[in-house]
């Protein structure tokens, strides 16, 4: 069924969905052993989405994104390395070890930026958007944030304002179904997500989030909508994150403190996104058990080599603490 | 009847202020993030889910700014709404209902209506959480007319202050800090109020006034206690409230000691610890036989590594070198 894609694509997608989870599950120890000291807010079990989602951009396209956001930084081509790096608070990283694993940035690679204010880069999202649109550049932008998001302010005001300007900007909600502790039922009364941005005018989507081909697909159309300057249009993608809220379990405090059912975890276990696509790759004759072992092998490596290269890098400065609050 | 030091944790002082308010006042309810999190909000509202219902505490979805309003418009209509924010930065999205409305409105209709709301906010410094998990927004507030700023610093007055806030008639911007929340100290059983506006003095001495706030004042009493040991003689005082700030307190102190030294967890430019220091030159600079000075936060966001964080948050042994160098500043 799948034919229309070709090989490389879908090899592609896979490799970069093996990127993001070992790399994440890479920090998991680190951080058990307390070598990671910054908040990590896990993205396991959430790859297809900033797959398949930045599969359909260009890397001048632009992303913006929250607290939970290696992922959507490493689909988007930026460094790994840089993010290790960023995450152990040296000097190499992408923010200079001045922002952690919450502020993730590669302005060559269209990622410009994020940060966890929730919501706090959906406005900002809005004027990369507005930019683009005054210069009449065909560029997308990519609003990540989660379901929980839907509970602020600016993302009405935004979609409000991208609707009347018919900015080129995806709005584009992961639900994972948890606000930190906070079920989604405990944070709205209708499970209607995607049809946020109608009452503004706004097209929606609702998309499995664990099914990195639809991702792509409803991005891709999206992105054809906002190059016709038909924008905005807002997607949900439904997900599940793997670990807890942040850290491996919540582990907060020496107490476990993940408040998720065990049986719910347990089925969306299952519905493991990368082993779903493993399944039919498998199935389409894509790929065969052994190139599957040596791409993993090749991630390992690459997150091996990122490892290194952020425990040999050096830690900022002391006399250079007030560098970088303003540009001299 | 109070227990004569009868221990407890800052945080579950603050859970034994709100269960006794609770209790007394029906029109005293809590809203905000967090409150049934297993976390450190959760640790502060510990019990009260189960005996107050979920009508009088509310965990709400992330909506800083309509919470926050709606607790401005719950007091408007004659509750006593207690809104909690997990990390004073998140408040920054409810700058209109706290600074716009709430801090206006008692003046801006005649007196006619009060505002009775108790707008708490956690410092969550450190952890290499950088700039936006991190900032202490006390000097923000504090100037605005129409806010009332506490900042408690020991178990004891966080839950005196925490009553005293509730009772008080006007917005009060209840500040404390998660580097306090294990610290252990006396606390009376019975309701009791730690006056808004008052500060204390946690050591006697004569030789240097030492003033902080919050967390600052133990990094404050552990440098004076060190520098006892120096034969140098520090006076530290507590201010408690950043506003109002007891200026009899302050002056007092200052007129005795001749010196003056601010330790403050905000950031420098157009500080706390310049308006203590502003104070003090408009009124009392007679009494002044050396120059002022600052312990604060460099102006610089938080860095997250912790290599910049352990220069970026002053301690006791900042406050020390502080006061050497201003004690040496009259021999020169
Ligand atoms: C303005 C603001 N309020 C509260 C928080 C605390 N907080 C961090 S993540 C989070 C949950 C966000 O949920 P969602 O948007 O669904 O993202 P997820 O963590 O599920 O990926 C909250 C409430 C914050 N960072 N910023």
């Amino acid at each position: 069924m799948r034919k229309k894609y070709n090989k490389n694509f879908l090899v592609g997608l896979y490799r970069t969905m093996m990127r993001i989870r070992i790399c994440e599950e890479s920090l998991v120890e680190p951080i058990l052993r307390g070598e990671v000291k910054c908040p990590c807010h896990l993205y396991s079990g959430e790859e297809a989405i900033a797959t398949g989602v930045c599969a359909a951009l260009d890397e001048s396209d632009y992303i913006f994104g929250s607290h939970r956001s290696h992922g959507h930084y490493l689909a988007k081509g930026c460094s790994m390395p840089e993010l290790i790096a960023e995450i152990y608070g040296k000097e190499t990283g992408c923010s200079k070890g001045r922002g952690g694993s919450m502020h993730l940035i590669a302005p060559e690679k269209g990622m410009l930026g994020a940060v966890p204010i929730v919501g706090g880069t959906i406005s900002i999202a809005l004027g990369a958007a507005l930019a683009s649109k005054i210069r009449k550049q065909k560029r997308v932008t990519v609003s990540f944030f989660g379901d929980g998001t839907t509970g602020e302010g600016v993302l009405y005001e935004s979609l409000n304002f991208a609707s009347l300007k018919k900015l080129p900007i995806i709005f584009a909600c992961e639900n994972n179904l948890y606000s930190t502790h906070l079920p989604i039922r405990e944070c709205r009364l209708q499970n209607n997500i995607f049809k946020t941005g109608v009452p503004f005018g706004i097209p929606g989507d609702r998309v499995d989030g664990n099914d990195v081909l639809k991702v792509y697909e409803s991005t891709k159309a999206a992105v054809e909508i906002c190059k016709k300057g038909n924008g905005p249009v807002f997607i949900e993608f439904l997900t599940y994150r793997l670990r807890g809220h942040v850290g491996p379990d919540d582990n907060i405090h020496g107490m476990r403190t993940d408040i998720r059912p065990k049986e719910e975890i347990e089925r969306w276990q299952k519905k493991d996104p990368i082993k779903r696509y493993e399944r039919f790759l498998f199935k389409n004759k894509i790929l065969v058990k052994q190139e599957v072992e040596m791409i993993r092998k090749e991630v390992e490596q690459e997150v091996n080599n990122s490892f290194a290269f952020a425990l040999s890098s050096s830690y900022p400065k002391e006399m250079e603490l007030t560098k970088y609050v303003f540009k001299e | 009847m109070s227990l004569k030091n009868r221990k407890l944790q800052y945080s579950l002082a603050i859970n034994e202020a709100l269960h006794q308010m609770m209790e007394i006042d029906e029109s005293v309810f809590l809203i905000g993030q967090g409150v049934k999190s297993p976390w450190y909000v959760g640790n502060t509202a510990r019990g009260l889910l189960e005996r107050f219902g979920d009508e009088r505490v509310i965990d709400t979805p992330v909506s800083e700014n309509a919470i926050t309003g709606a607790a401005v418009g719950a007091a408007i209509a004659g509750m006593r709404p207690i809104v909690v924010h997990p990390r004073m930065d998140f408040m920054m999205y409810a700058m209109d209902p706290i600074i716009n409305e709430s801090a206006n409105w008692h003046y801006m209709f005649g007196g006619n209506s009060t505002v009775p709301v108790v707008i708490w906010s956690i410092i969550n410094r450190g952890g290499e959480q950088a700039a936006q998990h991190s900032q202490a927004l006390h000097t923000l507030c504090a100037h605005i007319p129409g806010l009332k700023v506490v900042m408690p610093a020991t178990p004891y007055d966080v839950k005196g202050l925490m009553i005293a806030a509730i009772k008080d008639d006007n917005p009060v911007i209840y500040i404390d800090d998660r580097w306090l929340y294990n610290l252990e100290g006396d606390v009376p059983e019975e309701i009791y109020s730690v006056p808004i506006g008052k500060g204390i003095i946690c050591k006697k001495g004569k030789d240097i006034t030492l003033v902080s706030v919050s967390y600052m004042a133990i990094e404050a009493i552990k440098a004076a206690e060190y520098l006892k040991k120096e034969g140098i003689d520090v006076e530290v005082i507590d201010l408690r409230s950043v506003k109002p700030i007891d200026k009899e307190l302050l002056f007092e102190s200052v007129k005795k000691t001749g010196r003056l030294i601010i330790a403050d967890c905000g950031w420098k430019t157009c500080g706390f610890a310049a308006e203590i220091s502003a104070m003090v030159c408009e009124n009392i600079f007679e009494y002044l036989k050396s120059p002022i000075a600052r312990i604060t936060l460099p102006d610089t966001p938080a860095p997250a590594s912790f290599a910049l964080e352990k220069v970026y948050y002053p301690k006791s042994n900042n406050i020390i070198a502080k006061i050497q160098e201003v004690l040496k500043w009259e021999t020169k």
